[in-house]
């Protein structure tokens, strides 16, 4: 494996494309992932998400087009030692214990000399998924949410410097999904680049720096997460609030007046969301409501790829303006 | 090779943690069990009543009926080894098992080798303990013992290997019990193909003969199924046959005169070697 310099992308594709038969599962995937990133990459089902992870792994062969990962061609054997993969749809040998399993993962990381772990590494892997009380059961009678969770253990095994998640927390409840969105962040503090493939729009923009939105095989945005929602804003109902006071408002943001007596504020920081409410009612307007504006993840995602999917919805309370 | 022997200690555990092993132990020991008590009754009925049997007689007939055992056994191990074999690459795939390893630093030669080596192992060491124990229960209970019973083990174990790469190859690319059945039906119509070509020279059915022996160089294990019966077959019978029926003797499917030629137990190890290569090849070829 080429040694990559460390401010070289950890994922760089061009054109990468992947035809089954007569589908095209992948057109034309352009990608850069930097150093030490929380990347989102985000899909509907069907969307091209799991192919392409499957590209970037060497699991399956590109129709065309390219790229590296760690500084190697994709698919390279060595670059493996440095990647650690949590598959979509898995199950481990369910006659191993726990335990067994990240070991055995231990092994196959250090089968050529690098990245050899010991079970010290591998205790460490099931305490920070909180499995450390189940080390010694057998994988068959895990639920698929603890499941996840080992495979996440098997994932962050010695501190690859890339970790591929493919929907890390499809089965889990919010409690086991803020953990896992704990444990992704302290991965990348540690200096792993995430690659996080998911269609839970919630958990990507909660915990990812930058994200790609694709579909059917093509990336259709991407960039910070910042750059790609835009302008904050908020939406209020007032009254008892003179047409002349509505310049008090100018200082916050553009205002735009509406019915029933909405106003909205655009390019707001919502810091001074506060702020705004105390100037309205020094003036002696009446607040009655007051709802963030922005536009969330979601509504990009609906809009980019046409609200077709039934799983981007299910990705957790939007904030929206009713 | 190191990852090739990681995977080759798993299969081997993983046949212990889910007690395939013991289940064909305990098979091993009921059905050795059971034909020498058949055998012991066949003998001791046999030296008893107004008409007993000479030592001659006995021996053949205890001769003969282990050369039918072995047949059962061989069949019991030709199917456990396409059903070890089947599921092996199959179910990794479907499980996603395989995906999770391979994408660690391992070639995909090191799950086919690394399974193939382990499985191999248990099925050698079934055949081996079963055959060797079953000989001696033989012995112990009618004093005969066959000429060369460690070669007659060799031969089982390699018409076992055979299967058993045979469907792993066909595991790469087909459901585990798709794989099975096509490797069942395939060692079936093997075994027929030798019992035509030795019923096709009794006839001198030339075309049939040439279809019939080129089969078997396809598939070895009828050949090499012909090396255990000739390694469990006493002098005394063979020049007995031979001396009735002459080259015809050989329509007889549990009859075998001469051991397998040289050249074709060599082919049968290129075989083994070549369909591991292909099975390698396959699996290094397709997505997952």
């Amino acid at each position: 494996m080429a040694e990559a310099p460390t401010d070289a992308p950890v994922i760089d594709t061009h054109g990468l494309a992947k035809r089954y038969g007569h589908t095209d599962a992948l057109i034309d995937l352009t990608l850069r992932v930097e150093p030490g990133e929380v990347f989102g990459f985000l899909g509907p089902n069907g969307a091209g998400k799991t192919t392409a992870v499957k590209l970037l792994l060497g699991l399956a062969r590109a129709s065309g087009g390219g790229g590296t990962v760690l500084g190697a061609p994709l698919g390279d054997r060595l670059a493996r030692r440095e990647i650690g993969y949590l598959p979509e749809l898995f199950r481990y040998q369910p006659w191993l214990r726990a335990r067994e399993v990240v070991e055995l993962h231990g092994r196959l990381r250090g089968v050529d000399g690098g990245g050899s772990t010991s079970s010290g590494d591998a205790a460490a892997a099931l305490e920070l998924v909180g499995l450390a009380n189940r080390a010694d059961d057998a994988v068959g009678g895990f639920s698929k949410g603890m499941q996840q969770r080992l495979g996440l253990a098997v994932a962050l095994l010695g501190g690859p410097r890339l970790v591929i998640l493919d929907e890390p927390t499809s089965a889990l409840d919010p409690v086991g999904r803020a953990d896992v969105r704990s444990i992704v962040r302290r991965a990348a503090d540690a200096g792993s680049t995430i690659f996080l493939n998911s269609h839970l729009l919630t958990e990507v923009e909660r915990v990812c720096d930058r994200v790609a939105v694709v579909d059917h095989g093509r990336v259709l945005a991407s960039g910070r997460i910042d750059d790609l929602l835009g302008e904050s804003s908020v939406r209020l109902r007032i009254t008892d609030f003179a047409a002349a006071d509505v310049a008090e408002l100018r200082r916050f943001g553009r205002v735009s007046v509406g019915e029933d007596g909405w106003f909205s504020i655009t390019g707001l920081d919502p810091e001074r969301v506060p702020d705004v409410v105390a100037a309205i009612v020094s003036t002696g307007g009446r607040v009655h409501a007051v709802e963030s504006g922005r536009v969330t993840l979601e509504d990009l995602f609906m809009r980019l790829v046409g609200g077709g999917s039934d799983e981007a919805a299910s990705g957790g309370a939007p904030e929206r303006p009713a | 090779m190191r990852a090739a022997w990681i995977i080759a200690r798993l299969t081997v555990a993983e046949a212990a943690r889910r007690r395939i092993l013991w289940v064909l132990l305990a098979l091993t020991l009921f059905s050795v069990f059971v034909t020498t008590w058949g055998v012991e009754r066949l003998v001791s009925l046999g030296r008893e009543g107004p008409d007993p049997a000479n030592e001659l007689e006995i021996q053949v007939a205890v001769s003969q009926v282990l050369i039918l055992v072995a047949f059962m056994f061989s069949f019991v191990l030709a199917m456990t080894a396409a059903f070890l074999g089947a599921p092996s690459i199959a179910s990794d795939l479907e499980s996603g098992i395989a995906h999770a390893m391979l994408a660690r630093p391992i070639r995909r030669a090191d799950l086919v080798v690394g399974r193939w080596i382990g499985l191999a192992a248990i099925v050698i060491a079934y055949a081996s303990l079963s055959g060797l124990l079953e000989v001696a229960a033989v012995r112990l209970v009618s004093g005969y013992s066959p000429p060369q019973p460690w070669l007659a083990v060799v031969f089982l174990s390699g018409q076992a290997v055979v299967l058993l790469t045979f469907a792993m190859l066909l595991s790469t690319r087909l459901p585990a019990i798709a794989s099975g059945a096509v490797c069942v039906v395939l060692f079936g119509l093997g075994w027929m193909a030798g019992v035509f070509a030795g019923i096709g020279r009794f006839f001198d059915a030339g075309p049939l003969v040439t279809a019939a022996e080129a089969s078997r160089w396809l598939l070895p294990s009828d050949g090499l199924w012909r090396g255990t019966i000739y390694a469990l077959e006493p002098s005394v019978v063979i020049a007995g046959i031979v001396g009735v029926g002459g080259p015809r003797a050989e329509a007889n499917p549990f009859f075998a005169p001469t051991p397998p030629p040289t050249e074709f137990l060599i082919w049968s190890v290129v075989w083994i070697a070549a369909i591991l290569a292909l099975a390698t090849w396959s699996l290094s070829r397709r997505d997952l």
